[in-house]
């Protein structure tokens, strides 16, 4: 391969911008679709979310394309800043006056800017969710049955085999492992209820989980964060084609066209969510 | 018409420079930009003062001397025309024109309004020729077949006049439409296959270290380019670079 080969040229990073940012696409079709089942509401709704989001942790397949996904989002944004910072040098003495707005759309002369915000978003997204998936700070799925003529409800966990445990039986080791207390064998394994957390972070008081008190900073910022990503998409979608080559007179604008409808319906449906949690 | 002119004077390449204001008067509508210049430094030196300096040579829209950033756009509000082109019937009475040079790192102003584009020059050199036989025994080009589209095609992207007005739209000051009309012309044509891959890697490396930004895709420079040249050559570039970049030895 020749000496300009990955990220020595400025085309060669633009096509790891438009490969990465394409990947990333399809990962928001598939996270908005895990979000989307949030709208299923009662035990049933919690019960499916909390299982996809196991499923999602322990799945060998979604565990690789969890980390090509990792990677995206790190090498796209470290890449983007590289490309911006050659880009502010390029011009070191600004116009008098600049009337871009003649020739091209502030989406395209902001992407630098708006990643950025896009990456604050995904740091303080990851810390209020991610983050306590993968290292603690979660209840696990347990139910209360109220049992004839007892004086308060049983609370039952419920495991991955399909099983309910009486809370009192068991000892909860490792996070997630249910052990006898009688004898010290492992007896399940059970849910992480990230549906109750969901439910708190934007207001919902849900199963222990008390509501949080700054819910509506939590809307607000997550709005806007998908506010942003739509000025991103709306230009970014169809930009990756022409990075990538792909311009033919009959494709174009049907990428055009998708590409705009990408960037409206996928943040417009995330930004849903939690509306409709906060508001219902 | 009578104006006010806010024109970029700068002494010298190590000169700080700045906005200066002029007023004129006189000014008719079928005169063209330059020749408003020509009146306005016709009064400089008749007052004594240095006279504004700007690109100029054929006046007709050919050569891509003229460069001149008018109120906020290369080459001004008009479409597809040079700033030689461009007249002053597309401004209205009493209006404050700011005329300013191309601003990018890769084109230094050596003077006023006029900056140094020999980096376009060194990417031509690093790879935009076809090697032919100059021997005496010449091949006629039409003797090759050429698809009357691909001759279009080749024949719009050879019509850059290397102004630069790409690079002073472009949020980036990247120079990709130009390198990329000068890539496609002759990406398209049977005798450009020789040199074909390391051409538009030459060309590219060439681009980059002449301190150009990188496209965002803002498709600024289309709409600013006095030729019309179109996006379809940057993605054509951008094919012909991938090709080059896995395949060339
Ligand atoms: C889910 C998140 C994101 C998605 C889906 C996404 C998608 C895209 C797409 C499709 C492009 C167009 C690439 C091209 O022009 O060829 C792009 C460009 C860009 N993205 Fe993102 N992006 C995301 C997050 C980010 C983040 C976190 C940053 C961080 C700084 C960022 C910075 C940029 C920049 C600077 C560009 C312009 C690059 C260029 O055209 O040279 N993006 N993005
Ligand atoms: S592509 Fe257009 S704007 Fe750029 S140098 Fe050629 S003629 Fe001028
Ligand atoms: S002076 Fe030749 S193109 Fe304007």
């Amino acid at each position: 391969m020749s000496k300009s080969v990955l990220l020595k040229s400025s085309i060669a990073k633009k096509y790891w911008m438009a490969f990465t940012g394409l990947f990333l696409c399809l990962f928001l079709v598939g996270h908005l679709l895990g979000n989307l089942q949030l709208f299923a509401s009662g035990e049933e709704g919690r019960r499916a979310f909390n299982e996809y989001a196991y499923f999602m942790q322990h799945n060998p397949l979604i565990k690789v394309m969890s980390y090509v996904t990792y990677l995206s989002i790190l090498f796209h944004a470290i890449d983007g800043i590289l490309l911006a910072v050659q880009n502010k040098k390029a011009r070191p003495v600004q116009y008098a006056v600049n009337n871009a707005a003649s020739n091209s759309s502030s989406a395209s002369r902001k992407m630098a800017v708006l990643g950025s915000i896009i990456l604050i978003f995904i740091v303080t997204h990851m810390v209020n969710f991610w983050a306590k998936m993968h290292f603690g700070g979660l209840n696990l799925h347990k139910v209360e049955i109220s049992v004839p003529n007892a004086p308060k409800p049983q609370e039952l966990y419920i495991t991955t085999n399909q099983n309910y445990i009486p809370v009192e039986q068991v000892e909860v080791r490792d996070e997630t492992m249910f052990y006898n207390k009688e004898v010290n064998i492992k007896i399940g394994e059970g849910y992480k209820d990230l549906h109750s957390a969901v439910m708190a972070f934007f207001g919902k008081e849900a199963h222990g989980m008390k509501a949080n008190p700054l819910a509506w900073l939590g809307v607000l910022l997550y709005t806007i964060a998908m506010a942003v990503l739509s000025f991103h998409l709306m230009h970014g979608f169809a930009a990756a084609f022409q990075t990538l080559g792909l311009r033919h007179p009959r494709y174009t604008p049907i990428i055009a066209n998708v590409g705009k409808a990408f960037s409206i319906v996928v943040p417009a449906l995330f930004a849903i969510i939690p509306l409709y949690i906060f508001f219902s | 018409m009578k104006l006010t002119l806010k024109i970029w004077r700068q002494k010298g390449p190590s000169d700080k420079g700045q906005m200066v204001t002029y007023p004129i008067d006189n000014i008719d509508g079928d005169m063209s930009f330059l020749e408003m210049m020509d009146i306005l430094n016709e009064e400089l030196i008749v007052k004594g003062e240095d006279p504004v300096a700007f690109d100029h040579d054929c006046r007709e829209g050919i050569c891509g001397m003229c460069s001149l950033f008018i109120n906020g756009e290369a080459h001004g509000p008009d479409r597809a025309v040079t700033t030689c082109q461009l007249h002053m019937r597309k401004f209205n009475d009493g209006d404050t024109i700011y005329i300013e040079p191309w601003r990018a790192k890769a084109f230094p102003v050596i003077k006023d309004l006029v900056v140094n584009r020999g980096a376009f020059d060194r990417i031509m050199a690093s790879g935009g020729f076809v090697s032919v036989n100059t021997s005496g025994n010449t091949v006629d080009a039409n003797a090759i077949p050429v698809s009357k589209i691909d001759a279009d095609k080749a024949f719009e992207a050879a019509t850059c006049i290397g102004c630069g007005a790409c690079v002073a739209s472009c949020v980036n000051a990247s120079a990709m439409l130009f390198v990329s009309a000068k890539v496609s012309q002759l990406a398209l044509l049977p005798q450009g296959q020789v040199e074909a891959k390391q051409r538009v890697l030459n060309m590219v490396q060439t681009m980059d270290e002449e301190g150009f930004g990188n496209c965002t895709n803002t498709g600024a420079c289309a709409v600013e380019c006095p030729k019309e040249i179109s996006l379809d050559n940057i993605a054509r570039m951008n094919r012909e670079y991938f090709k080059g970049m896995i395949s060339a030895e």
